[in-house]
């Protein structure tokens, strides 16, 4: 059966979607899309509350990086997945997403494999430690939502990563 | 009757879609064809363009004569062309007779393929033009060709337009044709005549009447704005047709219909490949939860319009499947677990061309249509993605990923005779013109860590690389996708 959506519709509705979306973290009004750590700021907002979006992304740590066109979890990211775990182990009412990112030096349709790939990656560790895999939904941005801005190894750096969003 | 002629008078006929008729090639001369008058073969067609008479004032034994253009011609230099100004009486239809001259003249130069005789340097005046060319005139500021024509006035409120096509040094007539259209649709008409002409002194296929979806993005890198937009082939008649509050990429022209497929973020839900109608804006989602558990993305068209090929992700790996339009029945085609995305068919719908990292790294692969017989035909240095198989069938172009430069190429089918059209800091996207001889493509600058640059423009290039140019449009522009020649 077809299912047609008119345009004006699926803007209002989405107008809905972004204002309960909003999670006061700076993030993208679209679809959800974390890239931007550097807009929670724990100093100015005070110690974030312990079990809240922010708490996590402070105290825990929100993301984890990968190679030029890898999915594979070192150890760093490893410890930091543990971390999660073990919150999300404590607050077993929260759900998340794991959004995979890529950086700019790929072609978009790649990326978004890639990025499926990475999310998953995160998803299926987090699994191994435990988290039921229905409180975790998986979503691939490709190259399409950069954490930093930049032309340079740094910068790509920071964009090929997997982040976990705690959701509201 | 030569080749190119015949397939030139497909061509006609396939433009205005008319069954069962064809254009008649006669023995007169031109100027006894202009005495004549022009009997009236054709009524009524799509769009309001009525053709009166094709007239191919061609013998025999004059074919070799005329200027003929081989556009694989490694050698080739353009040639020159005089588009005089449409004759208009009247302030109207002198205006709209230029307007349409200068839409053909931009058309062809832009090819690469012809280069145009400054309009100030005509001896020959239009309204004595439209009787008969005096040909030593246009010999003596070097025109190879000349286009000249007249715009009528009709009492229905429509015009007629009449244009000719002479080859100056053989003094022959190449085309005598007259359209009638409403006076609205004379940049459209303006790219039927280019299309005429390219076709009629190449033998190939036109590809001026055709239309750009794009991507078009605004707004800062890190939340980007990416709405759908479309426009003619010369950036003109730019309209966005979404909103922007939904990311769409990589659209995908339908080869049959004014139908596109892309990939969107849809509120909270999975992104997923969706279904988009030009002329009505209604969207449909290409399958549901229970089909496509799933997130759907690189869709394309089969070229019979009547399936979409794509990539589903499950569980992080990605896999190759086409769905059926009619029956909305999917197949899977690729069990791999590498990432396996980016699939075309060929023309005729035996193979599927697509990229795959099961042997490492992104290489380009060529699959039967069933999805047996897979095979590797990239084996360059660096990585290769995006194929695109050419609507001719012969070449599949491609981005190539290598020492830090993106490269957009082409490569025959079997991997053999690859060649490098143009290599930058990132390009992608390579999508063909209707006629397989041009591709079009978008390319993005460096960024620095204030998000200055990172603009994105689109370009056209020939076959030879030595050709391109950039269209122009309102804002960044990423994912071109050509549609086919308009019905």
């Amino acid at each position: 059966m077809r299912k047609f959506y008119s345009l004006f519709a699926a803007s209002l509705l989405l107008a809905a979607c972004t204002s309960t979306a909003n999670d006061g973290s700076g993030t993208d009004g679209s679809a959800g899309a974390n890239g931007d750590q550097a807009a929670i700021d724990g100093g100015t907002m005070g110690a974030p509350e312990v079990g809240s979006p922010e708490d996590f992304v402070v105290n825990v740590g929100d993301r984890v990086r990968f190679g030029t066109n890898s999915s594979s979890l070192d150890m760093e990211s490893q410890l930091t997945l543990n971390r999660q775990a073990e919150w999300l182990n404590q607050f077993s009412g929260v759900t998340v997403t794991v959004e995979g990112h890529c950086d700019e030096r790929g072609t978009r349709e790649y990326n978004l494999a890639l990025g499926e790939r990475r999310a998953n990656a995160v998803a299926d560790y987090l699994a191994a430690q435990g988290i039921d895999s229905g409180r975790m939904t998986t979503i691939s941005y490709g190259k399409e939502r950069p954490a930093a801005l930049g032309s340079d190894e740094a910068t790509w750096a920071q964009n090929r990563r997997a982040v976990t969003v705690v959701n509201q | 009757m030569m080749e190119w002629v015949k397939k030139a008078q497909d061509r006609l006929n396939q433009m205005f879609q008319i069954p069962g008729c064809r254009l008649q090639e006669t023995g007169q001369s031109p100027n006894s064809l202009t005495q004549a008058g022009y009997r009236k073969v054709i009524h009524g067609s799509a769009m309001g363009i009525a053709v009166f008479l094709g007239a191919f004032a061609i013998s025999n034994q004059d074919a070799q004569a005329v200027v003929q253009i081989t556009i694989d011609d490694p050698n080739l230099k353009a040639t020159s062309i005089a588009v005089a100004p449409l004759f208009g009486g009247s302030g109207r239809e002198q205006e709209i007779g230029r307007n349409i001259s200068s839409v053909v003249a931009a058309n062809l130069e832009r090819s690469g393929l012809f280069s145009l005789v400054d309009e100030g340097s005509f001896i020959q005046d239009a309204a004595s033009l439209k009787d008969q060319p005096r040909f030593p005139d246009w010999r003596a500021v070097n025109a190879e060709l000349l286009l000249s024509g007249n715009v009528i006035p009709l009492s229905d409120g429509n015009l007629r337009v009449e244009f000719h096509l002479w080859d100056v040094f053989a003094e022959e007539n190449m085309i005598s044709t007259a359209l009638k259209t409403h006076p609205d649709n004379w940049r459209r008409f303006g790219h039927i005549i280019s299309d005429t002409i390219f076709t009629r002194v190449t033998g190939e296929g036109g590809y001026f009447d055709t239309r750009v979806v794009y991507i078009a993005e605004s707004g800062p890198s890190k939340h980007r704005k990416k709405r759908l937009a479309i426009m003619d082939q010369d950036g003109e008649n730019h309209r966005f047709l979404t909103d922007g509050n939904h990311m769409v990429l990589t659209p995908r022209f339908s080869p049959t219909a004014q139908e596109i497929t892309y990939f969107q973020y849809f509120q909270r839900q999975k992104p997923r490949v969706y279904l988009f109608n030009i002329d009505t804006g209604q969207q449909e989602l290409l399958g549901d939860n229970r089909t496509f558990p799933g997130m759907t993305f690189a869709p394309r068209f089969s070229p019979n319009g009547k399936a979409v090929v794509l990539s589903m992700a499950l569980g992080g790996n990605s896999e190759i499947y086409v769905m059926d339009l009619g029956t909305r029945r999917v197949r899977r085609l690729t069990r791999h677990p590498a990432a396996d995305t980016a699939p075309t068919y060929s023309p005729k719908m035996d193979r599927i061309t697509f990229e795959s990292d099961r042997g490492g790294s992104q290489q380009i692969y060529v699959m039967d249509s069933s999805g047996s017989n897979v095979h590797r035909i990239s084996f360059g240095k660096g990585r290769y993605a995006t194929p695109v198989w050419s609507p001719r069938g012969d070449q599949i172009a491609f981005t190539r990923m290598s020492g830090g430069v993106f490269s957009i190429g082409v490569m025959r089918p079997d991997g053999s005779q690859e060649r490098t059209l143009d290599s930058s800091y990132m390009l992608e996207s390579p999508t063909w013109a209707p006629n397989g001889r041009f591709l079009m493509y978008y390319g993005q600058n460096r960024q620095n860590s204030a998000g200055t640059g990172g603009t994105a423009r689109l370009y056209t290039i020939d076959l030879t690389g030595r050709n391109k140019r950039q269209l122009p449009t309102p804002v960044s522009a990423s994912d071109p996708a050509w549609s086919p020649l308009l019905p």
